[in-house]
């Protein structure tokens, strides 16, 4: 038997057994073909293993190395999942962005063209590069990364500012908990980052991009760093990218473990060498970014989602999603969830059919108390407001942000306080220590938490902790410090009940 | 990144060839901070005063940004480093607890190294495997969905 089977090589799916899942079987069975991709990103089911069958790849999961040979015997009816395609989690999506991950071989071009792979760059090269431009600023695409800027407008200024030298930037800094959208499209589709970061660069007039990737993420270094040489030997990266007489080329840079440095300017710092500390604004970016040079800084997503822009026409894009917020998110579902993953959607899809519906509730089956939204400086919401619409205005009105998509779930037995103290902690552990609001306020707001914990003066520090709060959203640099009241303010305000003074043991 | 190799013993020699690709790269003092640690497990005083020399930077500006990032040591780390996310997602899946049992486990707590230099038990923020909460890193090797008891058998299997 010649089989081929499909078994991803994604982190997380290496992180519960897929490596050895994957010697069982070139052990068991020599001779059939395995491919390695990335995730479909159905987590609770990783391993999961696909077989190629005439009517389509069968999947089964969560696959243990043991379950190997029964699964080759053509048993293993427990884990067999039929078709992949039909699962609901997958039909339910509208996957543009992530159309390939989790089904092509990361590493193969072949693959990638044989699956819509640059066709957005040749489209982009007939449209030229004011014509691209207009192209994304119609697709109403924004910032994936969380601040939600207007991609089309961001290239515009770049493309509208006559330099010398023109940077690309990738924002590969995902450090968000609950987000793993970049590290996924790193793993299993990284030409179509390529591809966008490609497009980006002919279009303001970019020769150099840089991608600047978190060392958390090993996996996604080796899978990204293996692709740039790939595209590169293969005429996709270079002097004459696909004949088209443009230079393009991608260097990757490793951080070292700041979370700041996701912020843009504290990004471009790091890259030139320096402590990762966040520039004022103006200049913006656009103007005087990495070395001074006028510079495109984009998220992995943002950028990975221009070439199915460009495929499709923005208006098949704009088409999709709700009020300001045009086409689909990946929705990241994590912590104690059932059906944990990436979940790719139109904007729209309200917050308890992501987390109750989509998601199963929690996984510990306990009920749902409080979830974050959009990492550690997200707030966290009740079920009360599960109503909320995914878009970036109507969770700015609950005083809430999707940030760049993940979905915190935590089960009745998390304590609040605990959470909000932990907000303020990694605030302060994370700080870059430009300006005060955040560098001190941060440790301060630990503080005053341990001592509405002990139930000292409990109304007075309540009331000191939401002045803190307001000095850090209004006098902090960057995100960092002016987010962590979020977190903060989110937990006091839906869930006081955490932040009460502990009952008094009776005296005598 | 990872700890996979013994590091190495510093020399100038040695460091000054760790060094050497990156002196004429723009912004190279975070690449050759990144080799040097994979090179000898920390960056010795020495070296400091190399890059200082190389990047045409002060001994202090070298220091800032050595200390700025979470990744580089000043000091060797144990023989083996175990991370454990402590991040939100790992959070609400009891990652408190494993770390609370990681460090009784290994009689020291997050962010120590235990007595025979064996194991640095270290936090992490964010592995990007929040669907398989809660996740640990151990010499580089990830692992998700880790019980106590996945734990205690990884960590016994440490040399």
């Amino acid at each position: 038997m010649t089989a081929r089977m499909f078994l991803p090589m994604d982190a997380a799916a290496v992180a519960v057994g897929a490596d050895d899942v994957a010697a069982a079987l070139l052990a068991a069975a020599p001779d059939i073909t395995l491919v390695r991709t990335g995730s479909r990103g159905l987590f609770w089911l990783e391993p999961l293993l696909e077989v190629e069958t005439p009517e389509g790849r069968i999947g089964y999961g969560p696959v243990s190395a043991a379950d190997v040979p029964e699964i080759l015997a053509g048993g293993a009816n427990s884990l067999r999942l039929g078709l992949v395609e039909r699962l609901p989690f997958l039909r339910r999506q509208t996957r543009l962005t992530f159309s390939r991950c989790g089904v092509v071989d990361p590493r193969s071009l072949d693959d990638f063209r044989a699956h819509g792979g640059f066709v957005g760059l040749a489209r982009a090269l007939s449209l030229g590069p004011a014509g691209t431009v207009d192209e994304v600023a119609a697709s109403g695409l924004r910032g994936r990364g969380g601040a939600g800027f207007p991609t089309g407008i961001k290239w515009k200024t770049v493309a509208g500012t006559v330099a010398p030298q023109k940077y690309i930037v990738c924002n590969a800094d995902e450090g968000d908990s609950g987000t793993f959208s970049d590290r996924m499209i790193m793993e299993g589709d990284p030409f179509a980052l390529i591809e966008g970061m490609t497009i980006a660069g002919f279009s303001v007039g970019a020769t150099k991009g840089y991608i600047y990737i978190r060392s958390e993420y090993p996996h996604a270094i080796a899978a990204f760093a293996d692709a740039v040489r790939i595209a590169r030997a293969a005429g996709y990266l270079g002097a004459n990218v696909m004949d088209g007489g443009f230079a393009f080329d991608i260097e990757v840079r490793v951080g070292a473990g700041a979370y700041v440095c996701g912020e843009e300017t504290a990004l471009l710092d790091s890259i030139e060498g320096k402590r990762g500390q966040v520039r004022p604004k103006p200049p913006l970016p656009a103007h005087e970014g990495l070395f001074g040079k006028p510079t495109v800084i984009n998220n992995v997503i943002s950028l990975a989602t221009v070439p199915t822009i460009l495929a499709n026409g923005a208006a098949a894009y704009k088409d999709l999603g709700m009020g300001r917020s045009r086409g689909t998110m990946p929705i990241q579902l994590a912590g104690n969830v059932r059906f944990g993953g990436l979940f790719e959607t139109a904007f729209g899809v309200t917050l308890g059919e992501l987390v109750e519906d989509i998601g199963g509730g929690t996984s510990t089956g306990r009920l749902v108390r409080a979830v974050q939204v959009g990492g550690p400086l997200g707030a966290y919401f009740p079920p009360a407001l599960f109503d909320t619409p995914f878009d970036y205005e109507a969770f700015a009105a609950r005083d809430g942000l999707i940030g760049h998509g993940g979905i915190v779930v935590f089960d009745d037995r998390v304590d609040m306080l605990a959470q909000a103290r932990f907000a303020m902690e990694f605030c302060a552990i994370e700080s870059c220590g430009k300006c005060t609001p955040c560098r001190i306020g941060s440790t301060r707001g630990v503080e005053v938490l341990d001592r509405i914990r002990r139930g000292e003066k409990s109304d007075a520090n309540r009331a000191v902790l939401a002045d803190l709060c307001n000095t850090m959203k209004f006098g902090s640099l960057c995100a960092l410090g002016g987010f962590t009241p979020y977190p903060v303010m989110s937990a006091l305000t839906h869930f006081p009940e955490d932040f009460a003074p502990p009952p008094r043991v009776a005296a005598e | 990144m990872s700890q996979g190799h013994p590091p190495e013993i510093w020399s100038a020699a040695r460091g000054e060839q760790v060094l050497a690709p990156h002196a004429t790269t723009e912004g190279g003092l975070l690449p050759a901070l990144h080799d040097l640690q994979a090179a000898f497990g920390f960056i010795p005083d020495e070296a400091v005063r190399m890059l200082a020399q190389v990047f045409n930077l002060s001994r202090a500006e070298v220091h800032g940004v050595v200390t700025f990032y979470h990744d580089f040591r000043r000091e060797p780390a144990g023989r083996h480093v175990v991370k454990l996310c402590q991040a939100e997602a790992c959070q609400a899946m009891g990652s408190r607890d494993l770390a609370a049992h990681a460090g009784a486990h290994l009689g020291v707590a997050l962010g120590g190294t235990t007595g025979d230099g064996r194991v640095t038990l270290e936090p992490i923020y964010c592995l990007g495997l929040c669907a398989t909460a809660p996740s640990a890193m151990i010499d580089g090797r990830v692992l998700g969905r880790v019980t106590p008891a996945r734990l205690d058998a990884a960590l016994e299997a440490l040399a």
